[in-house]
């Protein structure tokens, strides 16, 4: 049977429609009593980086319910809709069940049908085509996007092969889209990634603050506990920020809408006002913290050869320079009251009680943000800014006194971020650049050294491009849908895909529309379809074990990868020079090197769990994910950083996730202060031991305009994002018939007069164009979102419109993350 | 690109409709048959059925309603439906099923405009003020918000957000740090149209709209709210009321 791209339109379609029609695919059972058959296990939520865990009830291979853990700290046996959804989310009808290669005539062709083919005709093909780059271009032709979801081994895997085994530096992940600039904040404040506090912090504190972070819709359960502490403690408050009101403003106590981009400048406002105020923690101030400047005009992250990009005087440039605090206060002097209320559009005394919430002597502020900061053409400035305020006020790494960034996804932090899955990384904090880590990283993987590359790879959306450029010919994309979630689809994604030079592989579950884009497509075990685990945003570490089989010849990531690595040889892929180091490695495989090293192998199949299944480990004969992760671990423990230390991996097995550094079994709560943090030792107070002289940087970075800016032609800000019933790109969630149900199709949000200007009624099919493309949709001017004149905003998880169609690529010029809240569109009648 | 699906439906388009209508009388023969089936069943309207904005109550719509189709004719989101024989609603008269296809409250109201009679009000000009039914959460025990998780659906889609349906915030005292969402329907400005109803996750809806008749409750005229009336009145209703002051022992403030 011969299964074209068409059929797969059609059955996703069809899906679609019986969905909308309210017609119940093939439902599920409750259940109803302790001897109905269930068997119920620990697991963790599929999707936001919130970490609810779940109780998992299986019968006759087959996940047929769900229960939040009722003793889970997280979420204490809620779940917000998704959650409540999970029991569904492998069952959509048109799983992917065997792969599918293009072919023509019987032979693989880029513009031939999608045609079920075997693994290892599969592999082959795929090898051929990798090794045919490799030996064309070297190592830099060969590319990996990977994902915020894959479990922690699977990242781990991917990670090794690609830098360890083909020499390429060119692996990122989806999360590069989600929380790079987060990253490049917490390095450049703090030298070490991931947040100081904990989810308690939201019982702790007295004020919250939300920096462009909806968590009413995007961490639904994180937000029941804001609200009950709001509701329970007296004198909390809640201040909110965003371009656009949305479903927090319904608890704020001081909402705030500003013109975008001008958070630069409101944080500024807030450092100076507690300068002028006098309300600067010395104590504080004068022993952990540094004043530092960041360069400036740095550009926006676009192709070298954009005018935007050649304009910029110092483009890219993050290099910090030591001020003392009297510059720092010149330069924050600037954003007076009346200047940032003029710049930003928000009454001065909204301002004015923000910054007073922060100034407070005796009050705890937690600030969270999300994609509001991270997807930010200024991003890592804007992260850098917030910690500015923590610092000079010392609010920060005790109970209720946080800055906190929320993640999206559920392994954002222990995969993407922990493991090393970025083009510069490596696991356990370490990164490429540095000739020590990569020497400690080619130790413990036993690798002659020089063979990591020192160069950073390709970022997420420099892979696009250089594909597009025919520069990276073969390219495999794991858990995610990066055609429909990365920016600038027509004019990069979608060409790189179908260069005709370019191999493209996608893994995924479903036929996204990345998959049905790409060469060939490999079906994927999910969630749990196979043993996992995930760390979400406080650095909980949560383990699951493998509950019921994939679908027919269904493989995960992880197999693929440590399968697929079996068809590479030393000598195929390694010079002579490295080879001659480590002789021993001759003839034999990047399996034999990578995986079947000793370390990787050491834990027999006799440690399995009895009564559940392993697929992987059946398969290479050894506790595949035991071996990866106990040698990741050695990382944390004999590489040059310390602080990220986790517990033993049977631990893991019998907790509700452990919050790292896991030292002498016990937990950390928040970081870098003595007594809750085992790093800082005795009389030392704070110490913010990711940065040699144990002290944190005040980075002082000014307002700069955003890349695209409204102006005659295209007169609204597009601003893009979630809703709470569909998780990113809606691959799972559009497959569960209630959620598409509730919200089956993405709409416009518009000010109700924008509306009118235009002869716009509600419900009306409009066009929304940029200089990049057009999508329809229908206007909105009532409901869940109310923008002010001038900003639109659009949902991104309708596959049937495309709004990254409409986005453009420009990003934060250090941490490489799309601007996803910001360009100029106009909207007009269909 | 992104066109409504559009589900089978038992409702027929007036055509359709005529045409059924023709046939089964001709088959049965028996024009009055049917000529009884329409008196009993023009008496009273089944609970899931609602009329479109600006029906007046049941008895004088059916009154005025002269079963032309034409406000089904222009509803553009095919949410109205003729009745047609051996249903149970008034034969040849339009309502809607909310949990099928709510009503999508145009600005325009075309139904209303359409309607040659008046039976739909041609006064109402204003969607904001249609009251097709009102939304009622009939099933506190399966509603998901009210076990503490974070569904509220209903509230997110609903037109009228933080009006018709607001969120109750109590505290959660099981888990001890959550709070809880009541999806709270407000009379005054609920319309009836139905999109809780359709996009509520459960198997089968725990919010519902209903005919206003079964939906509200009447306190009579014999009981005032105090609070209430104080707020209306701005002041006390009763002027010039004192309270003289507590006798305490030293030092405790009052």
């Amino acid at each position: 049977m011969t299964q074209s791209r068409r059929d797969f339109i059609k059955t996703q379609a069809a899906i679609a429609a019986a969905a909308a029609a309210g017609v119940s695919l093939p439902s599920v059972g409750g259940a109803q009593s302790p001897d109905d058959g269930i068997r119920w296990d620990k697991g963790v939520c599929r999707f936001c980086g919130t970490g609810c865990g779940e109780l998992i009830g299986v019968k006759d291979n087959r996940v047929v319910a769900i229960q939040g853990d009722p003793d889970a700290p997280v979420n204490r046996g809620l779940n917000c809709i998704k959650g409540y959804f999970l029991a569904k989310i492998m069952y959509g009808k048109d799983r992917l069940t065997q792969p599918l290669l293009r072919k023509r005539n019987g032979q693989y062709d880029k513009d031939g049908e999608f045609t079920p083919v075997s693994w290892d005709e599969a592999f082959d093909v795929m090898a051929e085509k990798w090794k045919a780059a490799l030996k064309d271009k070297g190592p830099t032709a060969v590319g990996m996007f990977g994902s915020g979801q894959w479990t922690i081994w699977e990242g781990y895997a991917a990670a090794k092969l690609m830098k360890a085994g083909l020499r390429s530096n060119n692996i990122d992940p989806n999360a590069r889209h989600c929380m790079a600039s987060a990253v490049v904040g917490f390095i450049r404040a703090f030298g070490i990634d991931e947040p100081m506090g904990c989810y308690d912090d939201l019982e702790h504190a007295d004020t919250f603050v939300l920096w462009g972070a909806n968590m009413a819709e995007m961490h639904p359960i994180l937000w029941s506990r804001l609200t009950n502490t709001r509701l329970s403690k007296e004198g909390c408050e809640v201040h909110v920020l965003s371009t656009f009101e949305n479903r927090c403003y319904e608890l704020a106590d001081n909402g705030i809408v500003f013109v975008p981009q001008t958070d630069l400048a409101i944080l500024n406002y807030i450092a100076n006002y507690i300068i002028q105020n006098d309300a600067v923690n010395w104590d504080f101030v004068d022993k952990h913290v540094n004043f530092t400047v960041t360069p400036t005009d740095i550009g926006y992250g676009l192709r070298d050869d954009h005018p935007l990009q050649k304009q910029a005087e110092n483009p890219n440039a993050g290099k910090l320079t030591k001020i003392d605090f009297e510059t720092y206060k010149k330069h924050v002097a600037e954003y007076t009251l009346d200047y940032t209320s003029e710049l930003s559009g928000v009454p001065a005394e909204k301002l004015e009680r923000l910054a007073e919430a922060y100034a407070h002597p005796t009050r705890k502020v937690s600030s969270y943000w999300t994609m509001g900061f991270n997807q930010h053409t200024r991003g890592s400035w804007v992260n850098g800014l917030v910690y500015n305020i923590h610092l000079l006020t010392g609010k920060i790494s005790e109970p209720g006194n946080s800055p906190f960034s929320l993640t999206g996804q559920p392994s954002a932090c222990g995969t993407a971020r922990e493991v090393g899955t970025f083009a510069h990384r490596l696991p356990a904090d370490l990164v490429v650049m540095n000739e020590k880590h990569r020497q400690a990283a080619e130790q413990i993987w036993q690798l002659p050294e020089g063979t990591i590359p020192g160069k950073p790879g390709y970022h997420a959306v420099l892979q696009n491009r250089m594909l597009k450029d025919g520069k990276l010919n073969a390219y495999w994309v794991q858990c995610t849908n990066n055609m429909q979630a990365a920016p600038n689809m027509n004019e990069e994604s979608f060409p790189g895909y179908r260069n005709p030079d370019n191999f493209i592989a996608v893994s995924d579950p479903y036929p996204t529309v990345t998959a049905l884009t790409a060469d060939l497509i490999l079906p994927t075990a999910m969630w749990m379809e196979k043993e996992g685990a995930y760390g979400n945003a406080e650095r909980r570490t949560q383990f699951w074990r493998q509950q019921v089989k994939a679908p027919g010849e269904g493989r995960s990531d992880v197999w693929q990868v440590m399968e697929f690595s079996k068809r590479f040889t030393a000598e195929e892929v390694w010079p002579e020079d490295l080879l001659a180091q480590k002789p021993e490695y001759r003839g034999k495989t990047l399996f034999d090197i990578l995986f079947a090293n000793g370390e990787v192998d050491k834990f027999p199949l006799s440690e399995l769990q009895e009564g559940f299944d392993n697929d992987e480990s059946m398969d290479f004969g050894f506790y595949v994910q035991k071996g990866l992760y106990e040698e990741y671990r050695r990382f944390q423990f004999e590489g040059p950083k310390k602080g990220h230390e986790m517990a033993e991996f049977e631990v893991y097995h019998k907790t509700r996730g452990l919050r790292w550094p896991v030292i002498d079994g016990k937990e950390t709560l928040w970081r870098f202060r003595e007594g809750y943090d085992p790093h800082v030792k005795q009389g030392e107070g704070v110490k913010f031991y990711g940065k040699p002289d144990g002290r944190a940087n005040i980075i002082f970075a000014p307002f700069e305009p955003a890349a695209e800016v409204p102006d005659e032609d295209y007169d609204l800000w597009l601003s893009t994002g979630r809703v709470l019933e569909h998780w990113h790109s809606g691959s799972m969630t559009r497959r569960v018939p209630e959620l598409h149900r509730a919200v089956p199709s993405a709409v416009i949000f518009m000010h109700p007069r924008d509306a009118r200007d235009r002869g716009f009624k509600r419900g009306q099919v409009v066009k929304v164009q940029t200089r990049r493309g057009e999508v329809s949709t229908r206007v909105e001017t009532r409901g869940r979102n109310r923008p002010p004149r001038g900003l639109v905003f659009m949902p991104w998880f309708d596959e049937s419109q495309l709004v990254n169609k409409l986005t453009l690529d420009a990003t934060c010029p250090l941490s490489k993350e799309t601007d996803f809240k910001k360009c100029a569109c106009r909207v007009v009648k269909a | 690109m992104n066109d409504k699906a559009k589900p089978g439906r038992e409702g027929f388009d007036r055509r359709r409709f005529m045409a059924n209508a023709a046939k089964t009388a001709c088959g049965v023969g028996l024009a009055g048959l049917a000529l009884g089936l329409f008196a009993r069943q023009a008496r009273s309207l089944p609970a899931a059925a609602l009329r479109p904005p600006g029906a007046g109550p049941e008895e004088d719509f059916l009154g005025a309603c002269v079963r032309c189709g034409l406000c089904v004719r222009d509803c553009p989101y095919d949410t109205l439906m003729l009745s047609a024989l051996g249903e149970e609603v008034a034969v040849g008269t339009p309502y809607f099923l909310a949990r099928e296809i709510p009503c999508e409250m145009c600005e325009d109201i075309p139904c209303v405009v359409a309607c040659p009679t008046g039976a739909l009000d041609p006064a109402l000009t204003e969607i904001n003020d249609a009251r097709m039914g009102l939304a009622v959460l009939v099933d506190q025990e399966t509603c998901l918000n009210f076990l503490g998780l974070r569904c509220d659906v209903c509230y997110r889609v609903c037109p009228l957000i933080d009006q018709a349906i607001t969120l109750e915030r109590q505290e959660n005292l099981r888990t001890g740090k959550h709070a809880m969402f009541i999806p709270t329907v407000h009379s005054e400005h609920c319309t009836g149209c139905g999109k809780c109803e359709k996009a509520c996750v459960l198997d089968e809806a725990a919010i519902k709209v209903l005919p206003l008749k079964l939906a509200k409750g009447d306190r009579g005229g014999h009981y005032r709210l105090g609070w209430v009336e104080k707020e209306k009145e701005g002041g006390e209703l009763v002027p010039g009321l004192i309270d003289l002051p507590d006798r305490l022992p030293g030092g405790v403030l009052p």
